[in-house]
């Protein structure tokens, strides 16, 4: 037997394909655009081809074979199985309580979950205007399950949010690119997972907060060769040169 | 019943000064075009509505067309800030610039509330979040089950401004793809002007597409291209490339400038 050469790849890959990992064959996602799409795109390439894909732009079961730059893009449409309108995917298929697995990104978390997506600093004299809420609040609030990503860093991770734009009761589970995060009992997020090589002391000072872990905190399997294979084949729709 | 007169005269006579105005498409069929033509007319304190104010709405907030903004998210697509929008909010640059901001499933029902003509529309969200008190919503009981809901008022605009694929000679127009708010926004509005790619002799019924009759339709222009760099679906691609590079062009206030310059004040509207 020779042993396996470990396979080279970048913090972001982990976290795409440690996203990925949590989707199954038939889970009803609603995707948000970069890296939400990448794993969600990515599941759907690798061990979870049935996984519905549904776009805040109307867009039920899209199968594109590029990233969309926009959560519109044409390719969506050509490939989706129905097409519908801006109201309607909020109130009939999102509030409905039709969808599995909300993914959105942020640029603040707090311990309890808690996004931010609208101001950095004050709101009427912002440091740095966002883009704001989007889908978020009811994504978060309407899917059974919401998975959260984005790289774990002190000021992504705060003890306070200059914003509360999405509510953390939904949210089921943080991605980074350290680890994996869980509510516990009392909604406070808790470090299950660590992504290989990465240690807690990696985790702790990444975050803004006192960080609590799991008595034992797992560790993921870094990405297969089909996993990288998938990730680097999806590639990005013409123009798009920014992930 | 619908007009087919040119752009410029379309805005001219159905834009003024202060009003309401709302430009739709969701990523697909965005009138560029009909918001160059706003800005070359210089229009002014314009309320701008719309869910994701991108490149367009960038472009007329930092022509100083806009004195407040309504919306549910503003950023460019996949590629980061909209440094326009950004400029007048953190700095007040050309002008100070009033937000109303909310959620996209709020905005999708104050629309959905404006073309049925109720005076707001109701989401099960708002709960939780500081949105709540920077925007106008308010709490409602249900009457049948006590339930505790938003009301979101509903969007009239004063002008509703959408992009669509066709247009007959009679003013009626079809679009399909993508739809967004298309039909709610010009239903919601007192006055609308709809520019299309092209005008056909006899629009072929296609599954899924959005019809807006003659009798809804306040003007219809003739603009092919009307929606690049965004697209129209059959007729071309979405100008990614374009997207990517507006984050250059409008970082620096003066390369904004130079590039509204160039290429819409110089420009004549697309006429037929």
């Amino acid at each position: 037997m020779t042993q396996v050469e470990a396979l080279a790849y970048t913090a972001d890959e982990m976290m795409a394909v440690a996203a990925a990992r949590r989707l199954r064959d038939g889970t009803v996602c609603f995707v948000g655009i970069g890296l939400p799409s990448r794993a969600a795109n990515l599941a759907r390439s690798t061990h979870a081809r049935g996984c519905v894909l549904i776009y805040e732009s109307g867009t039920i079961g899209a199968k594109p074979e590029h990233l969309p730059l926009s959560i519109g893009d044409g390719e969506l449409a050509e490939t989706a199985d129905a097409v519908v309108s801006v109201p309607e995917i909020f109130a009939y298929w999102l509030q409905g309580g039709w969808i599995d697995v909300g993914f959105l990104g942020a640029a603040q978390i707090d311990r309890c979950g808690n996004l931010n997506s609208t101001v950095i600093g004050d709101y009427e004299r912002p440091q740095v205007r966002l883009p704001g809420a989007g889908g978020a609040p009811e994504i978060a609030a309407m899917c059974r399950e919401t998975i959260v990503m984005l790289r774990q860093e002190p000021r992504a991770f705060v003890e306070q949010l200059d914003f509360l734009t999405t509510s953390g009761a939904g949210v089921t589970c943080v991605v980074t690119d350290l680890g994996v995060l869980e509510p516990g009992h009392d909604g406070e997020l808790t470090l299950t997972e660590l992504h290989p090589g990465v240690t807690t002391d990696d985790a702790l000072e990444a975050t803004g907060w006192d960080l609590r872990f799991a008595p034992k905190p797992r560790e993921g399997d870094p990405p297969n060769a089909d996993e990288l294979e998938a990730l680097r084949t999806l590639k990005p729709a013409n123009g798009n040169t920014v992930s | 019943m619908a007009k087919t007169v040119s752009l410029a005269e379309a805005v001219e006579d159905l834009v003024h000064d202060g009003d309401v105005v709302a430009l739709e498409g969701f990523t697909h069929l965005i009138p560029h075009a009909a918001g160059h033509e706003l800005i070359r007319q210089q229009r002014r304190d314009l309320t701008l509505v719309r869910m994701t104010p991108d490149v367009v709405y960038d472009q007329l907030i930092g022509m100083g067309c806009a004195r407040k903004l309504v919306f549910s998210w503003g950023g460019n697509p996949g590629v980061g800030s909209l440094h326009r929008l950004r400029d007048a909010v953190e700095h007040g640059w050309p002008e100070r610039l009033e937000l109303e901001e909310h959620s996209h499933a709020g905005m999708a029902a104050a629309y959905a509330a404006g073309a049925a003509k109720l005076p707001f529309g109701i989401v099960r969200g708002y709960e939780g979040t500081d949105l709540a008190e920077r925007t106008r919503v308010a709490w409602i009981t249900c009457p049948f089950t006590g339930e505790r809901l938003a009301a979101v008022p509903s969007i009239r605009p004063d002008v509703g401004i959408v992009h669509a694929q066709q247009a007959d000679e009679e003013g009626n127009v079809l679009l399909w793809g993508i739809s967004g708010v298309q039909k709610e926004v010009v239903l919601a509005s007192s006055r609308s002007i709809v520019t299309v790619e092209e005008v056909v002799s006899r629009l072929e019924p296609r599954p899924n597409a959005v019809f807006l009759p003659a009798w809804v339709v306040t003007a219809v222009s003739v603009v092919p291209g009307g929606a690049h760099p965004s697209y129209a679906h059959g007729y071309y691609n979405r100008d990614n490339a374009f997207y990517v590079r507006w984050d250059e062009i409008s970082r620096d206030r003066d390369t904004f400038r130079e590039w509204m310059q160039r290429q819409v004040l110089q420009q004549e509207a697309t006429v037929a």
